[in-house]
């Protein structure tokens, strides 16, 4: 079974976000960059399945659209235990849209047809949470979102998926693409021998094929600040005050 | 007159979800400014009232796909539904609420008509003709403006942000079903069993006010608390991602950037320290309410009210006075 699994190069979470001089982006100046998190449990959940089936025909490939710099990207997914690794490279990252990125990774995809596609359920710098649904229409393949669970026999796979309110058991047929939620695994750290290892792993480079452009972003600013807090006093002798507070002055209950 | 505005109204069992309301509010407003009209799309197999209750909130028609195919919520059926619907009366801008299945739903159109959504938006300008759209990104570090290159405009709006209008239940349109025909090509996605939670939960991206607890709750069985507090209060338990990854709340609860962003009316934090990733997920809220030991925590720095003390002595205290309150 050949597994792709779609990561994208982020700004770790840590990162206090600095908007660029152009007033659009985020200035780069400084940024560690880490493989957004809902994708390392994508890739979790790929390394699993090629477990459960054995190495033997199996494997498990880590794609991504990004710059050059993205290969550091997708060095740490070799070191996970992706089995190769394909870059799409493209410098404008940043500034596309989900359609161009989900344009460029289902070119490559349809070329390697697999089996199963992993992406995480949103990427955590844009939060567009829609690259895994439209890669599926381009691709005309079922999808199904927020995966917490997954069970394979043969041609058909059983997920469980969070709705609104609770879960929900689906059936899928093959090949199928995925976005992975919070729960559905616990990713593992790249040990020093899949460090090691991942150098050898072979990394394939090529130039992503986008030519749509859907969106533009105008700006980027902050978000409200918040008043200073304040502190209404120690420990339960605050209590009352603090209801007196939330009853009259922010008049909530 | 420009081309409609369609909304696509989601409904459980017939019954219109508040997010839809709050679309075809916003549809609504657009509409007056940019001088065209409404149209909902319902879909369901039961669609009980839900077909007649967009007029009430300002929809001209009401088009409506009906059948087994559509009973449950499966993306590719419904992207065809919606496919169809836009076929119809090729509107400027589709919005959906930005609940799970409307964000699933809105970029799965998206692909489907070549372009991209605008998800989670949280306000829409129509000045001039134009829509642009403002939405968090970096789980709310920032705000983007952002417009559609290519018709039509597809967005969400997280729910909450917008207002719902009052229904007018002397309101009546038009009515009309559309024939959408499902192939097995749509039907490789079956539902077999709605799992519901345990307990009747509130939705935390809908709830008005939420009671999280982080670290500092030291154990799951100390959730009683918070718990407690939480039904006095009507709240949604929400919890840190430490509190999470501990294993002690199940990973729906989690807030912040790797979990729920959400923006009540009042967020109590407790034992919660406020990680930037916490602070992104939440800070958005009108008030913040923060109970810590160590008067040093980031989050008394976006707290509205806070108090330095012992979680286990405070909350208990807080949920006595507030019951003393309400009794």
């Amino acid at each position: 079974m050949k597994i792709a699994v779609c990561i994208r190069r982020v700004p770790s979470t840590e990162t206090t976000v600095k908007v660029a001089a152009d007033g659009k982006t985020l200035d780069p100046a400084g940024v560690e960059y880490i493989v957004s998190p809902f994708d390392e449990i994508a890739l979790e959940e790929g390394l699993r399945v090629k477990e459960k089936l054995g190495a033997e025909g199996n494997e498990v490939i880590a794609v991504t659209v990004g710059p050059a710099e993205a290969a550091t990207t997708l060095r740490t997914c070799l070191a996970m235990g992706a089995d190769k690794a394909i870059l799409l490279k493209d410098d404008k990252l940043y500034q596309r849209a989900p359609y161009e990125i989900a344009q460029g990774l289902s070119a490559a995809l349809k070329e390697l047809a697999p089996d199963i596609i992993f992406f995480g359920k949103q990427a955590v710098d844009d939060d567009n949470s829609q690259v895994p649904t439209i890669t599926a229409q381009l691709l005309n393949l079922p999808f199904v979102g927020l995966i917490v669970k997954l069970d394979l026999a043969g041609k058909t796979a059983t997920v469980q998926r969070e709705i609104d309110g609770g879960k929900e058991v689906l059936e899928v047929v093959l090949p199928a693409v995925f976005s992975a939620q919070k729960g559905l695994n616990e990713p593992r750290y790249p040990s020093l021998k899949g460090i090691m290892a991942a150098k050898k792993k072979p990394m394939e480079e090529k130039a992503a094929n986008i030519t749509a452009n859907t969106l533009e972003v105008l700006k980027m600013e902050y978000p409200p600040s918040r008043p200073p807090g304040k502190i209404v006093g120690k420990g339960v002798e605050a209590v009352p005050e603090l209801v007196k507070l939330l009853k009259e002055e922010a008049k909530i209950i | 007159m420009p081309n409609p505005i369609l909304v696509f109204v989601e409904n459980k069992d017939g019954t219109l979800k508040k997010g839809a309301i709050e679309a075809l509010s916003e549809a609504k407003r657009l509409s007056d400014a940019l001088k065209s009209e409404v149209v909902a799309l319902v879909i369901g197999n039961n669609l009980g009232s839900a077909a007649k209750e967009p007029a009430f909130y300002g929809a001209t028609k009401v088009l409506t796909v009906e059948g087994a195919a559509f009973g449950h919520y499966t993306t590719a059926p419904y992207t065809k539904a919606m496919v169809a619907a836009f076929n119809k009366v090729k509107p400027d801008a589709i919005l959906f609420p930005a609940t799970l299945n409307g964000k699933d739903l809105a970029g799965s159109v998206a692909g489907a008509l070549g372009t991209s959504a605008l998800q989670d938006v949280i306000s829409i300008n129509a000045d001039g003709g134009t829509l642009t759209a403002r939405r968090p990104v970096y789980a709310g570090k920032a705000i983007i403006t952002v417009k559609a290159l290519k018709a039509p405009s597809i967005i969400s709006l997280r729910p909450k942000m917008f207002t719902a209008a009052k229904s007018d239940q002397s309101k009546q349109s038009q009515v009309e079903k559309l024939d959408v025909a499902i192939d097995a090509n749509d039907q490789r996605v079956k539902v077999k069993e709605v799992l519901k939670a345990a307990t009747a939960k509130i939705e935390l991206t809908e709830a008005d006010i939420i009671v999280s607890g982080g670290r500092g709750m030291k154990g799951p069985e100390h959730y009683k608390i918070i718990e407690e507090l939480a039904a006095i209060l009507k709240a949604a338990v929400g919890a840190s991602r430490a509190a999470v990854d501990a294993g002690w709340r199940p990973h729906e609860d989690q807030v912040g950037q790797t979990g729920k962003t959400v923006c009540p009316t009042m967020y109590v934090a407790c034992g919660i320290s406020g990680a930037i990733q916490h602070l992104a997920g939440m800070s958005s809220s009108k008030c913040i309410v923060a109970i810590n030991k160590d008067p040093e925590a980031p989050i008394f720095k976006v707290a509205n009210y806070g108090i330095v003390g012992d979680l286990f002595e405070v909350v208990p205290a807080l949920a006595n006075e507030l019951k003393k309150n309400q009794g």
